[in-house]
């Protein structure tokens, strides 16, 4: 059950009136057996209503789409994109054989060319959710080779090589109707995002949904729509590529939240929902955020 | 690899000239984390500009100036087949160079 409370100063008339422009622009409370592809539509319109000058596609820039003086800058700084070097790292590496003499492409589809728009993907023999990131590890260890450690570094620089190469096309995220464990995975990443956590009691939703567009102090809070299609990102704040997770990691300690293990369950699931909620939106990444 | 990275714009009257320099540009303030030991100054001292052999600019860089900096400038009245020249120097004495024809860089 997901309740809006307004905490802090705001007042019970403030509290109805968030609550009636939310009922108003479509945000009600999903209906009890709503499916995925209803949950991605209904998310879409309450967008529209906020953003009406938005096109669907404009919402992989996240708030550069929405405010002008920081799209400016970041257009400067994407004239000489700073992920570059880590690209051409990722691409060396993706490319070097393990000792065992096979490579990464012996792993995936179409030999892991143009394909990181098609995951997290639901893996029906494990059971559960696999990210680009956890396929790569585990293609590793079928090969005799450790595990590269998540978040940053030579995972993120395969990854920006991965995901460069399938630039441009379409987030395709399967929840296939034959393994209802999978929707299920769905419905748990769904119930993480809307979940309040830590200190601050907030929710993703209460900063991606609800505030999206608004300020939190200084910063413009991104939209939820397109924010899975842009990764791994080039964070000015990290001066170095970092994974979707990473940034999980992050918003979790932001609101004083205990981060979840990277490729727990739990941020699989939630990984599998987000970037279900951007099917259809071109894949992006790498790119440049602050 | 060049550590110089430059897009030129050449129109009927101004061209617009913008850099990108990796170097680390450390102030020799920071110390390392683990050791406690500050981690040496290693910055760019002087980034000199040439059109056809002609200085254009000079510009003296310090520990004031961020990791891997950009820089951009308008010239008045280039013609595409003029030759640009980009070098740096810094304080350890390591220098790089990058040069081409306005219309190719």
């Amino acid at each position: 059950m997901r309740q809006t409370n307004i905490k802090g100063s705001r007042g019970f008339a403030a509290t109805l009136a968030v609550l009636a422009a939310g009922v108003a622009a479509g945000f009600a409370p999903y209906p009890a057996h709503a499916g995925p592809e209803q949950d991605r539509i209904h998310l879409i319109g309450f967008y529209e209503a906020r953003f009406p000058k938005l096109k669907l596609d404009d919402y992989v820039n996240g708030v550069y789409a929405i405010n002008p003086q920081m799209r400016a800058e970041w257009e400067q700084i994407m004239v000489f994109p700073p992920y570059l070097p880590a690209l051409d790292t990722g691409k060396k590496l993706f490319h070097t054989k393990f000792k065992n003499g096979r490579s990464y492409a012996d792993c995936f589809p179409h030999r892991g060319i143009g394909i990181a728009n098609t995951y997290p993907r639901w893996d029906a023999k494990r059971g559960e959710v696999v990210t680009l990131a956890l396929a790569l590890n585990l293609c590793r260890e079928a090969n005799g080779e450790k595990p590269l450690p998540y978040g940053k570094g030579k995972i993120a620089d395969i990854l920006a090589y991965m995901a460069e190469t399938a630039k441009g096309k379409k987030i395709h995220v399967v929840i296939p109707a034959n393994d209802p464990r999978a929707l299920e995975a769905y419905e748990r990443g769904k119930e993480f995002y809307y979940a309040r956590r830590g200190q601050l009691n907030f929710s993703c939703a209460s900063c991606h949904i609800q505030n999206a567009g608004r300020l939190i102090r200084a910063n413009t809070l991104s939209p939820m729509l397109g924010q899975a299609t842009h990764w791994p990102t080039y964070r000015l704040k990290w001066g170095a590529l970092g994974t979707l997770q990473r940034r999980f990691r992050g918003c979790n300690k932001q609101v004083r939240a205990k981060p979840f293990p990277f490729q727990s369950r739990e941020y699989r699931d939630l990984e599998y929902f987000l970037t279900y909620m951007s099917n259809g939106l071109p894949e992006v990444g790498p790119t440049v955020r602050q | 690899m060049s550590t110089i990275l430059v897009k030129t714009n050449v129109g009927p009257e101004t061209t617009k000239v913008r850099m990108l320099i990796r170097h680390p540009m450390e102030t020799g303030l920071r110390k390392n984390k683990k050791t406690g030991k500050p981690i040496p100054a290693h910055f760019i001292k002087t980034v000199t500009c040439d059109l056809n052999g002609k200085t254009i600019l000079t510009a003296d860089w310090s520990i004031a100036i961020s990791k891997n900096p950009y820089m951009s400038f308008v010239i008045k009245g280039a013609k595409p087949s003029d030759v640009l020249k980009i070098s740096w120097v810094d304080n350890k004495g390591e220098h790089d160079t990058r040069q081409g024809k306005l219309s190719e860089l």
